[in-house]
């Protein structure tokens, strides 16, 4: 019959010859491969001393940022928790009192403003659907802890430090 | 004076028991790290300067472990097993020549426990003597994955120990002497036995390779198949001895192989600096140069470990009985004629 293709190769099963059976021959070439990683530069990067730069669209712990003058942007519309979809989001809103107009940009804000980062998947819906661009996912890693109430963020871990001036 | 005779054997016993515990338990610091430089990864660097106290915190941890001895287990073998198996792997360093004898003003220490005439079979007594350590252990378990561990060690470790006594009586029918202290003598200058017997070394590593079961013939654990092996119902600072008895086995055998074949504590040049050293420093030389051979020795262990995979159970049986064991007698003849007719 007609091969298909010309890729058909044949194969001969020849004994393997003394040399080939003894396995030496074939031990010391597999003794020197591994010879040739040992001198080779691992590519490890160790971590906790070293980091891996993360990506330009790392999407990390999330942060409230501040405005220009040193406002908090945030005016507690609560389209952040609407959008998330793992539901983990959290806010109350307040009427901002007459003096702290250096503190807030808007009238309204947000009195208490808490993340859950057991739920949260850092999947940046929250920072799509701020209109003020009030919030933003541009931190680190969120570190680790112990007690289930210790991951449930509040303001004092999400606002940003306020400006020096 | 004969108190002192006495006093400087201890201590010389006691130095060679630590030296083999530390060997052995770094042993298993280097097998980790060597093993990462194989695979092109880092190994343990955590506890201390580069993971060098990764062995106190590995030995810390099999202390704490519970101590666990199955309701149904053999209560006295259970416990007899593990001592057993250090036990023969300590006390086979004892007919080791590790260096010349040091002469300070009239006195001679030498750097051997003991030069028996029959170091050799003393060496092999003690060796077989561990496959009852592994048996009693995996009996006494009352498990049957114990059981069948243990019949595969016992079965690969005697069918080995015949080949490895073969080899061993070409390298005698060279060397005419059974005093290890005396063969090594013999390879004063560059009569290495290696040149002498190399297929007989070839076939001795091999076996040195089975009856440590060390891969690629560790299948009493294969740790990557089986549950454990032998070992399996042991816990804490008894499994911790079944470990460390490997580890001391290899160092034994490796100290073996470097005093049969590669000229035990001679190296070239060795005259010389003992006329120009003096009679102590010239014999630590030595004594230095014999663990370098040594440690060369576990270095290639963990080489092949890392390199080679396991064989399978047949594989280890044809091997050992249908190529190793005609392969030694060859080695006998092919020495007797040549000893007959050069």
């Amino acid at each position: 019959m007609e091969p298909l293709s010309n890729k058909r190769k044949v194969l001969d099963f020849k004994p393997l010859n003394l040399l080939e059976r003894s396995y030496l021959p074939e031990i010391a070439k597999g003794l020197t491969i591994t010879m040739k990683h040992f001198f080779k530069k691992d590519v490890t990067i160790r971590y906790p001393e070293q980091k891996r730069e993360f990506s330009e669209n790392f999407r990390g712990q999330h942060s409230l940022k501040r405005d220009e003058d040193g406002k908090e942007r945030c005016t507690a519309c609560g389209l952040c928790a609407l959008s998330c979809p793992a539901e983990a989001i959290t806010m109350t809103a307040a009427e901002r009192q007459p003096g702290e107009e250096n503190l807030y940009r808007e009238e309204k804000y947000a009195a208490v403003y808490e993340i859950n980062m057991l739920r949260c998947i850092f999947c940046g819906l929250c920072e799509e659907a701020c209109p003020k661009e009030a919030i933003y996912l541009d931190g680190d890693i969120v570190p680790t802890d112990f007690l289930r109430k210790d991951f449930i963020y509040g303001k004092d871990k999400l606002v940003e430090p306020p400006l020096n001036k | 004076m004969e108190l002192l005779d006495i006093g400087i054997k201890f201590i010389l016993i006691v130095v060679i028991f630590l030296i083999s515990l530390v060997v052995a338990m770094y042993s298993t610091y280097a097998e980790r790290k060597l093993a990462a430089f194989f695979q092109d990864r880092v190994g343990p660097n955590r506890a201390g300067p580069g993971g060098m106290f990764q062995p106190l915190a590995d030995g810390m941890k099999m202390f704490m472990k519970e101590e666990i001895i199955p309701t149904q287990a053999s209560g006295l073998l259970f416990i007899v097993g593990p001592s057993l198996a250090i036990m023969t792997a300590c006390i086979g360093s004892a007919v080791i020549p590790w260096g010349q004898a040091i002469t300070i003003g009239s006195r001679v220490i030498p750097l051997q426990v003991t030069d028996i005439n029959v170091g050799i079979l003393y060496i092999f007594g003690v060796v077989s003597l561990g496959v009852y350590g592994i048996m009693i252990g995996g009996w006494a378990s009352n498990n049957k994955y114990s059981l069948l561990g243990a019949i595969r060690a016992a079965s690969q470790n005697i069918s080995y120990e015949i080949s490895m006594g073969l080899s061993i009586i070409a390298l005698l029918m060279v060397t005419g002497t059974l005093s290890l202290k005396e063969i090594t003598e013999q390879q004063h200058g560059w009569h290495w036995n290696i040149l002498r017997q190399p297929l007989g070394f070839i076939i001795f590593i091999v076996c040195a390779f089975a009856e440590t079961n060390r891969s690629p013939f560790d299948l009493p654990e294969c740790e990557t198949e089986l549950v454990g092996g032998y070992h399996t119902e042991y816990s804490s600072m008894k499994l911790g001895f079944y470990l460390f008895a490997e580890y001391i086995n290899m160092f034994i055998s490796s100290a073996v192989m470097a005093t049969l074949y590669w000229g035990g504590y001679n190296y070239p040049g060795m005259d010389w600096m003992a006329a120009h050293v003096g009679p102590i420093i010239a014999p630590l030389i030595g004594v230095a140069v014999m663990f370098a051979k040594v440690f060369a020795f576990i270095f290639f262990f963990m080489w092949v470990r890392w390199t080679i995979p396991r064989f399978r159970y047949d594989q280890l049986m044809n091997l050992g009985w249908k190529t190793l064991i005609p392969l030694a007698i060859l080695n006998i003849v092919l020495t007797g004629l040549f000893i007959t007719f050069l």
